[in-house]
């Protein structure tokens, strides 16, 4: 028999401690795996019907899986004649510039209705709301008459501006609640202690909203990236982006096709929603919208 | 050190006047208080100061020159938060380092003068934590650490103790107090409460409504509060008016003796303070000077001591009795006032709003 030189209530206490924590974590536990089998469920598995679809040859009615297996779709997508890569790289630079756009626009406005209280702050609110409940497409007829005008249809520079309608309110609504949580004292702090402006966004505003603002530009990035009959009307059939092209083959025949371009539409909105989950579970008043305000 | 003057300071907010022709001379390593109740434009008359908030009359002066037109940045008053105390992504040294980077001070130095002020502060070797992983009152040593590496021409701390508990409220106090002598530094404070007020500073500026009330050492606000409600914010509820004729008040319950050398104005109608602590409990039925009976209507047994409502004619007064006194309700109860504590207010509800000042 070994001796224990521990004192008694030392020697006792972890195995005490590590059963109170073992039937802590046991519901845990259960509620943890419903929910990784329904992400598994809700998102992993129609990917992977896609990606099962996307290399079938041959597939008909009563097979489980493809009875013939082939890349002809792949290498559908691959050529240029497909304007897959056309699409995806148009899809890259409108998103890009409409991000950009949100923030030039929306930061000061989003610090404005966070940090402020003016008069006519509800209507600006509801305002900056009207493109989420009237559809975007009423007010893209409309603009398409000035853009014509303007000379605005059909140019990369026209699109984008088309898609920051519907994604303007996002953007404002996410940054509010960032800036109402965070307040003025620590960028006033910084004033006091001989910082300028620039320094005061650098060292201090910056660092503070980082992750808010990651979180409403990619919120921007896939609204511009799922915009079709806006991107239809003003690109006017010149600028082809890639809900152009997988269109048309949703309602066709070869679902192989409609499957490989699929993954290549929806690969970046799970890639940069890899990237910015963690900000997105951490930042919890990211999420909190006009109601943090 | 900085001598701070505020000229017919004001400022309006829309239809609100938050802070109404305020004058004040702070003088330099001195250290004031502007006390008062939410809203009376304490804060507001802060960041006035800092250059946050532009005034829309009057003048700030340092050393004599006006600092109007100094941006916040370039004013060297330095301003301490209650809350959002530190920078959340940068580290203690970081932190009080901040004001020192902004200057293009060099790193070395930097790092030397961060280290002696962490030491000033009594956090030395922190210098590599996080401010999530400090505790309330290390948060609040660093915030005053980072003001001070500054060298700033005044120091102004919004709510220093409060969020602090009871022993540390006086550990924090010790320590302004001994950084404010060592390294001579002018410094206000905001505070809605008066007992960090008188516990901190050399003189305290009481603000009501906009309007300075009262400006004086911390024990003038006791012994001689200007108005009813200097004394009420005070925690003092005890008046009794009467009619003054030379030294004697006429009261409904009795007359009173007056102290001449204490007490000044004339005669004619006149309200007249007593501390509860400077209430005398005397024997029943005993005669004397300024001795007045009145009717027990509540007494609170508080450990320490018995608190007895007491009411005199139609004014309810507080008086504090010793913990062991055995006192019932509806029980008569003889009070002397003594005249070295009889002090006469002004009632407020004839004084407009003209400033008083000891």
């Amino acid at each position: 028999m070994t001796l224990d030189t521990r004192p008694p209530d030392e020697a006792t206490a972890p195995t005490e401690y590590e059963e109170v924590r073992s039937t802590e974590t046991r519901g845990m536990l259960w509620a943890r795996w419903i929910v990784l089998i329904s992400i598994t469920i809700f998102v992993l598995l129609p990917i992977v019907t896609l990606v099962v679809w996307s290399f079938a040859f041959r597939w008909n009615f009563p097979a489980l899986l493809p009875t013939e297996w082939g890349t002809r779709a792949w290498r559908y997508v691959a050529d240029d004649s497909s304007r897959v890569f056309e699409g995806l790289w148009n899809s890259l630079k409108i998103g890009g510039l409409v991000t950009v756009m949100a923030i030039i626009v929306g930061l000061p406005a989003s610090r404005a209705l966070g940090q402020n209280e003016f008069r006519g702050k509800s209507t600006v609110e509801w305002l900056l709301l009207m493109p989420i409940i009237v559809p975007a497409l009423v007010a893209t007829m409309g603009i398409h008459q000035i853009f014509i005008r303007l000379g605005l249809t059909g140019t990369i520079f026209g699109v984008a501006l088309v898609h920051l309608i519907p994604a303007i309110p996002y953007f404002v609504l996410v940054m509010a609640s960032v800036f109402a949580n965070y307040g003025t004292a620590l960028e006033e702090t910084a004033r006091s202690l001989g910082a300028n402006r620039i320094n005061v966004f650098r060292y201090v505003t910056l660092p503070a909203i980082s992750s808010g603002l990651l979180v409403a530009s990619m919120f921007t990035f896939l609204i511009s990236w799922g915009q079709y009959v806006t991107t239809l009307l003003i690109g006017g059939g010149s600028i082809v982006t890639l809900p152009l092209v997988l269109f048309p083959f949703l309602s066709g025949a070869n679902h192989a096709n409609a499957a490989a371009i699929s993954l290549v539409f929806v690969a970046p909105a799970i890639i940069v929603l890899i990237l910015t989950s963690r900000q997105l579970s951490r930042e919890s008043s990211v999420m909190g919208g006009f109601g943090k305000i | 050190m900085t001598q701070v003057s505020l000229q017919r300071l004001s400022r309006r907010f829309g239809d609100h006047l938050a802070v109404r022709e305020l004058n004040l001379d702070i003088e330099s390593g001195e250290m004031v208080a502007f006390l008062g109740p939410s809203g009376c434009g304490k804060t507001t008359t802060l960041r006035m100061i800092t250059g946050l908030l532009r005034p829309t009359s009057g003048d700030i002066l340092f050393d004599g020159e006006s600092v109007l037109e100094v941006p916040t940045e370039k004013r060297g008053a330095v301003m301490v938060f209650q809350k959002h105390l530190l920078f959340p992504t940068m580290n203690v040294a970081q932190n009080v380092g901040f004001g020192l980077k902004m200057a293009g001070v060099d790193k070395a130095e930097i790092n030397r003068r961060v280290s002696e002020m962490l030491e000033l502060v009594e956090l030395p070797g922190l210098e590599l934590r996080k401010a999530h992983e400090l505790s309330g009152g290390q948060q609040q040593r660093v915030a005053l650490a980072r003001a001070l590496v500054v060298r700033p021409q005044v120091l102004l701390l919004d709510e220093p103790l409060a969020n602090l508990d009871a022993n540390l409220r006086i550990t924090m106090r010790q320590l302004i107090r001994t950084i404010q002598s060592e390294i001579d530094i002018t410094a206000i404070f905001v505070t809605h409460d008066q007992e960090e007020a008188v516990m901190l500073a050399d003189r305290v500026a009481l603000m009501f409504d906009g309007v300075l009330q009262q400006v004086g050492e911390p024990d003038v606000f006791y012994r001689k509060p200007a108005t009813k409600r200097v004394a009420q914010f005070f925690r003092s509820n005890n008046f009794l008016s009467g009619v003054r004729s030379g030294d004697i008040v006429r009261t409904d319950v009795g007359d009173i003796t007056v102290d001449p050398d204490r007490v000044e104005g004339g005669d004619g109608p006149v309200v007249l303070s007593v501390r509860p602590e400077d209430v005398e409990l005397a024997t029943h039925g005993a005669d004397g000077e300024n001795v007045i009976v009145g009717r027990i209507e509540s007494p609170i047994y508080m450990g320490s001591h018995t608190q007895l409502v007491v009411t005199l004619g139609d004014d309810t007064w507080q008086v504090l009795g010793p913990a062991s006194l055995s006192a019932n309700q509806g029980e008569a109860i003889s009070l002397r006032l003594p005249p070295e504590h009889v002090w006469i207010v002004e009632n407020d509800a004839v004084v407009s709003d003209s400033s008083v000042a000891v």
